[in-house]
């Protein structure tokens, strides 16, 4: 039997992730209903949508966490350069590494200091033999979190004292530290305040020339300052996928009209 | 029927937009008449009413913009809201140059010796109705979202045009014929020009509501694809 591995690198493919028929289930309760989309490279695709509508279902379907939850099913395929992370050889960790997730609440590790907060993922991993490349690492990852010049001088302080919005940069460089691919952001900003919430974005800008980011947002502001393309959904459906400005600007479904001007429901 | 907005003090801050434009469009069009009726009849009571019309013009102007302002500012409008309010705050920027324009036009009134003749009178009086059609029709294209008006004042305009360059031939005859008459001429080819500049911000207006109803930037039709291109064929 062939050795799990994680999906290959291509360079073929257009779109980094390729979603098709995609569709999953809760028991018998289905939130996402045969979805296509098409999620180019090194750009960022905001996903919006009200409660419900199966926004973080779909990014966690990405990185395989949706499975994780008990009674949760899955059909339909979602090619990562062209190969299925569906695949039985695809290892779903390995994977993971490749597709990095930022999460709603800050949650770093409590007990950890900085330093180990950073290098979790690739010592659950193993992927860390020396000291000096984790120096580097910790470097690389907190400066791409622009969250250096703030803890340098304190890596060895838990990662719990620091303030929410340092928590949650602490967690984007916990994600850079694996160096993945793809990183999705589930609301990441909903529990910071604006200026927390600037640095976030200021941080997406930077990002987003060597990662491909995929952001759930209820804040629509937030999405069109952010990303390049936007997917609506409603109910399951993507309902409506197009150019950042062009969604936000002049719409073509009046039901992705009715919702960003609040006329919904 | 239109959905509404959920938030109800949205919705009604949209409505207040709409009721300081289209009461600041009225008062426009009214000025347009008087200035061109205390021109043709060199009545300097009607001439002077234009030009303190115009205060309230400017005053709903700046509250229009502080309205919109204020929304922008509150609600991050999106789509057909910011698509409105974009709008809004354009129109009220013609509306107000329309009324400047009125207001110029009342004041030859007060420059004038004598009325024009009747010819003449009959091309102004022609040109001042076109120019309010075209306002009026803008107008009607804005409340009722309906762009086939919006595009049909373009074809309005080639009326003024030629109202234009018939008033002005009238000028030009008048101040040839009789060297006493030349001030008249030149005021009247100013009333020209100024109600023509007229048409030009009413053709503003329907573009704008085809910007508000389609989201299409139909501004400078034709000349910035000639002006694509001819960067095009040049390589520039």
């Amino acid at each position: 039997m062939a050795a799990p591995q994680a999906v290959r690198r291509t360079s073929r493919n257009v779109s980094k992730i390729s979603v098709t028929s995609l569709s999953a289930w809760f028991g018998q309760a289905q939130v996402l209903r045969s979805l296509d989309m098409s999620i180019e490279e090194r750009q960022v695709t905001a996903i919006i949508g009200p409660s419900g509508c199966g926004k973080s279902t779909f990014i966690r379907c990405i990185n395989r966490m949706h499975e994780l939850v008990p009674s949760a099913a899955v059909s339909g395929s979602v090619l990562l350069d062209g190969q299925d992370v569906y695949d039985r050889a695809v290892d779903p960790v390995l994977l993971r590494r490749r597709v990095g997730m930022v999460f709603q609440k800050p949650n770093p590790f409590p007990t950890m200091t900085v330093r180990e907060n950073v290098l979790a993922g690739l010592v659950l991993t193993r992927k860390l033999r020396r000291r000096a490349r984790a120096d580097e690492v910790i470097e690389r990852a907190l400066s791409q979190a622009a969250l250096w010049d703030e803890v340098k001088d304190r890596l060895d302080a838990p990662g719990g004292g620091l303030s929410g919005g340092q928590q949650q940069r602490l967690c984007i460089a916990r994600a850079l530290a694996v160096e993945p691919d793809v990183l999705l952001m589930d609301e990441p900003c909903s529990a910071l305040d604006p200026i927390a919430t600037a640095r976030i974005e200021d941080l997406l800008h930077s990002l987003r020339d060597h990662y491909t980011i995929v952001i759930v947002t209820h804040n629509m502001s937030q999405a069109t300052r952010v990303s390049d393309k936007t997917g609506f959904f409603l109910g399951g459906d993507l309902v409506e996928y197009a150019e950042t400005n062009q969604l936000f600007t002049s719409p073509e479904d009046s039901r992705t009209e009715d919702y960003i001007t609040g006329k919904f429901g | 029927m239109t959905r509404q907005h959920t938030d109800r003090e949205y919705e009604a801050e949209l409505q207040r937009v709409r009721d300081y434009l289209l009461p600041m469009a009225g008062l426009v069009e009214s000025m347009i008449a008087d200035g061109a009726r205390a021109f043709l009849r060199l009545d300097r009571e009607l001439a002077e009413a234009t030009t303190k019309a115009d205060q309230k013009v400017n005053q709903l102007e700046v509250d229009t913009d502080e309205l919109c302002l204020l929304i922008l500012a509150k609600r991050q409008p999106l789509a057909s809201d910011l698509r409105f309010i974009t709008t809004a705050m354009k129109m009220v920027t013609d509306l107000e140059r329309i009324g400047d324009l009125a207001v110029n036009i009342a004041q030859r009134a007060l420059a004038l010796d004598r009325a024009p003749n009747p010819q003449t009178a009959d091309v102004i009086d022609g040109m001042t109705k076109a120019v309010l059609s075209m306002l009026r029709e803008a107008l009607a294209a804005f409340v009722a979202h309906d762009t086939g008006r919006a595009r049909a004042i373009w074809d309005l305009d080639d009326a003024v045009d030629g109202h234009y360059r018939e008033l002005c031939d009238h000028a030009q005859e008048l101040m040839q014929s009789d060297p006493c008459a030349v001030e008249r001429g030149v005021h009247i080819q100013a009333v020209a020009k100024f109600l023509e500049r007229i048409g030009d911000h009413a053709t503003n207006l329907g573009e704008l509501v085809v910007f508000m109803v389609e989201g299409q930037d139909v501004r400078h039709r034709g000349k910035l694809d000639d002006h694509r291109r001819q960067k095009r064929d040049t390589g520039a």
